[in-house]
């Protein structure tokens, strides 16, 4: 997994509440088998019409949006379906932190394993950091995990709070599997005690 | 004395292999349910890395999104992707030796109908799947949710998953159902009542009376829209119902190894006094059929009331509405009961139960769906289309002017051929009324089955209670 430290860039406002998976990456693009590529249909209903023309109106079609690194979102981000194909699409655009007062429990973890940031914030921290990002291309937004901080372009800093182990892993790339093998002989264990304990299992 | 503990407590515990000072702890998974659309990046990840799949036994595989319902489905799958897809979990499950039912198997159905129909899913297990829907199994008194496909590789090569602990919610539905109302008007009144992030960070636990009183597929119904609300997952206790059901399963427990399971399993409740960290009670007499009117399941209001206006919300949800009453064509104040509706679809891992399709054709009997009406049935499972054949409720279901499909997911998110136009209003039975999930610019209002199937008589969205 590619590894989180700092970042720095545009972010893109999209405060409507309740973006669910299927906003983010439509049922149509989940026939891959594949991970990559999904980046140009992140978001594939709200970006492009039925002919696949770009919506100008859509944040993510404009100038100064086309290179966001950061989203600020309305509440509950990533609603819905399971599909580790939304963190994929988003990650694949760029976008390698994504703000929100809250975020739905799957998607939230499927972030973390796909060297994606999401932040939960106060509803006043995200409201402003939304209003920053609503000035475009000259406002950078300054992510840095270690630190636990975000800097806004007017210079404010927030800090947010992030589960140790997640952090660790993000900071160093690391692979859960490879982690959770290192504890291989405790599930030997645990399989032969359950063996006895709950055969039926 | 010990600490009372939930049954989610006594669950997690259980199976716990190994935990960190801070919390976090690899949890054992006794069952893992794989489908074609979440799996293949994850069985390449195992190529890759030269793994294997370390408990092949306790791994089930069905494709279910992509299949086709019609009748020429062994002829193959037209869509070259989704035909792709279906091959490729064909040559997952043989490579890497799990479980599985293809397409051509009478079993095959949706993986979270087949999983309790087969007995792989049993009280007191934990069961994963990459599918947010998984939370269905909860009925059963298990410990069950979706999961991303990083973490079915994870699960395919470990058997575990790295978790934290997610906090204790109950949800108490008191006393009786009024006459017309179903386990999909408790869990749509639920979704209302908490909102769709106000499960976010709990595994609830669904008890009281009319919880209680529901049959197990009802009590799946109640537990498969957990996620709807924000919920990791969403159990109901096991008790004699729940074991009734289980026993003489193919996979359930024979002999000696039935009683010790039933000894365990009578254990798993939650201890008088065990401590919640939120509570939320609803009263079985207030709960009226209800359908969603928006874009977000909790966009719910009874049949009987109108669209609501969007300024009557406050924050976010407000801009939310407008969107959502734009998209769905639909005027605030308008009569729920007035909505015009040209599709039916009755199935899913919410509805598509024995159960589900039997109260449907309690109303469809010796009534005719509306002229221009496109309503489809699509049992969950194969097995379920057997019974309902037999007991003759298919035939109800033709004779009304339903088509009588094969199973699978179907136009609950429309993977499949079958999908709504550009345009299109459906009364479902499924789980999620978001933009686009039946169809491009498609518009569904979810209920019940008997709903479903009045509105298919009546043309439009109808109060069953109304339908002699």
């Amino acid at each position: 997994m590619e590894k989180f430290e700092k970042l720095a860039g545009v972010a893109a406002p999209m405060p409507l509440v309740n973006i669910d998976t299927d906003m983010i990456i439509p049922k149509v693009f989940l026939k891959t088998i594949k991970r990559s590529g999904l980046g140009v249909n992140l978001f594939d209903e709200m970006r492009y019409d039925r002919e696949g023309n770009e919506k100008p109106d859509f944040v993510l079609n404009k100038p100064q949006y086309r290179d966001a690194k950061v989203l600020v979102a309305g509440d509950n981000f990533g609603c819905g379906s399971s599909r580790e194909h939304a963190p994929w699409a988003i990650a694949d655009f760029g976008i390698k932190c994504v703000i929100s007062t809250s975020f739905a429990d799957i998607f939230y973890n499927n972030c973390f394993k796909n060297g994606i940031l999401p932040l939960v914030l106060p509803e006043d921290e995200v409201d402003t950091l939304m209003k920053d990002a609503e000035k475009g291309a000259n406002s950078i937004i300054e992510v840095d995990l270690e630190n636990q901080t975000i800097v806004s372009s007017d210079g404010e800093i927030f800090r947010f709070d992030v589960d140790p182990f997640k952090k660790h892993c993000l900071l160093n790339g690391l692979d859960d599997i490879g982690l959770t093998m290192e504890k291989e002989n405790h599930i030997t264990a645990y399989e032969a005690k359950a063996s006895q304990q709950f055969p039926w299992a | 004395m010990s600490t009372p503990k939930t049954l989610y407590d006594k669950i997690w515990d259980a199976h716990i292999v190994h935990s960190d000072p801070d919390g976090t702890c690899l949890l054992y998974i006794d069952r893992h349910l794989v489908h074609e659309v979440t799996s293949p990046q994850a069985f390449e990840g195992l190529r890759l890395s030269g793994r294997k799949v370390r408990a092949p036994g306790k791994t089930i595989a069905v494709p279910d999104h992509n299949v086709p319902t019609t009748e020429n489905r062994d002829d193959g799958i037209d869509n070259e992707e989704s035909r792709i897809q279906v091959e490729a979990l064909d040559k997952n499950a043989k490579d890497f030796g799990v479980n599985y039912y293809p397409v051509s198997d009478i079993r095959q159905g949706i993986v979270h109908i087949v999983g309790p129909e087969q007995g792989w899913t049993l009280p007191g297990m934990t069961v994963v799947c990459g599918d947010s829907h998984t939370a269905t199994h909860g009925a059963f008194g298990a410990l069950a949710h979706g999961i991303g496909t990083s973490e079915v590789e994870h699960v395919l090569a470990t058997q575990t998953l790295i978790q934290k602990k997610s906090k204790n919610m109950k949800v108490e539905v008191t006393g009786k159902l009024r006459p017309g109302v179903t386990a999909k008007d408790i869990t749509l009144a639920v979704i209302g009542e908490t909102g769709t992030a106000g499960g976010t960070g709990y595994v609830i636990e669904y008890c009281g009376q009319a919880i209680r009183e529901l049959s197990m597929e009802g009590r799946m119904t109640v537990c498969n829209m957990a996620i709807e609300g924000g919920a990791r997952a969403g159990l109901i206790a096991p008790d004699e119902k729940t074991y009734e059901y289980c026993k003489g399963r193919p996979h359930s427990p024979k002999g000696i190894s039935w009683e010790m399971a039933l000894a365990y399993w009578n254990t798993l409740f939650s201890d008088e006094n065990a401590a919640f960290d939120k509570i939320v009670t609803i009263k079985g007499e207030d709960i009226a059929p209800l359908v969603t009117w928006g874009t977000s399941p909790e966009d719910v209001l009874p049949i009987t009331a109108a669209v609501p206006d969007p300024e009557s919300f406050s924050g976010g949800k407000v801009e939310a509405v407008r969107r959502s009453l734009e998209y769905m064509g639909l005027q605030a104040g308008q009569k729920l009961s007035e909505i015009e509706i040209d599709t039916v679809f009755i199935g899913s891992c919410t509805n598509g139960r024995i159960e589900d399709l039997r109260a449907a054709s309690e109303i469809l009997k010796g009534k005719k769906i509306k002229k221009g009406m496109r309503a489809m049935v699509v049992p969950g499972s194969g097995l379920v289309r057997m019974q309902a054949e037999e007991e003759g409720i298919a035939e109800i279901f033709r004779e009304a002017g339903f088509e009588w499909r094969l199973a699978g997911c179907s136009m609950c998110l429309a993977m499949n051929p079958d999908q709504l136009e550009e345009g299109e209003r459906c009364a479902s039975t499924s789980n999620r009324n978001f933009e686009g999930r039946q169809g491009y610019r498609g518009r569904t209002h979810l209920v019940s089955p008997a709903m479903a199937a009045a509105a298919a008589i009546t043309g439009k969205l109808t109060d069953v209670r109304e339908i002699q």
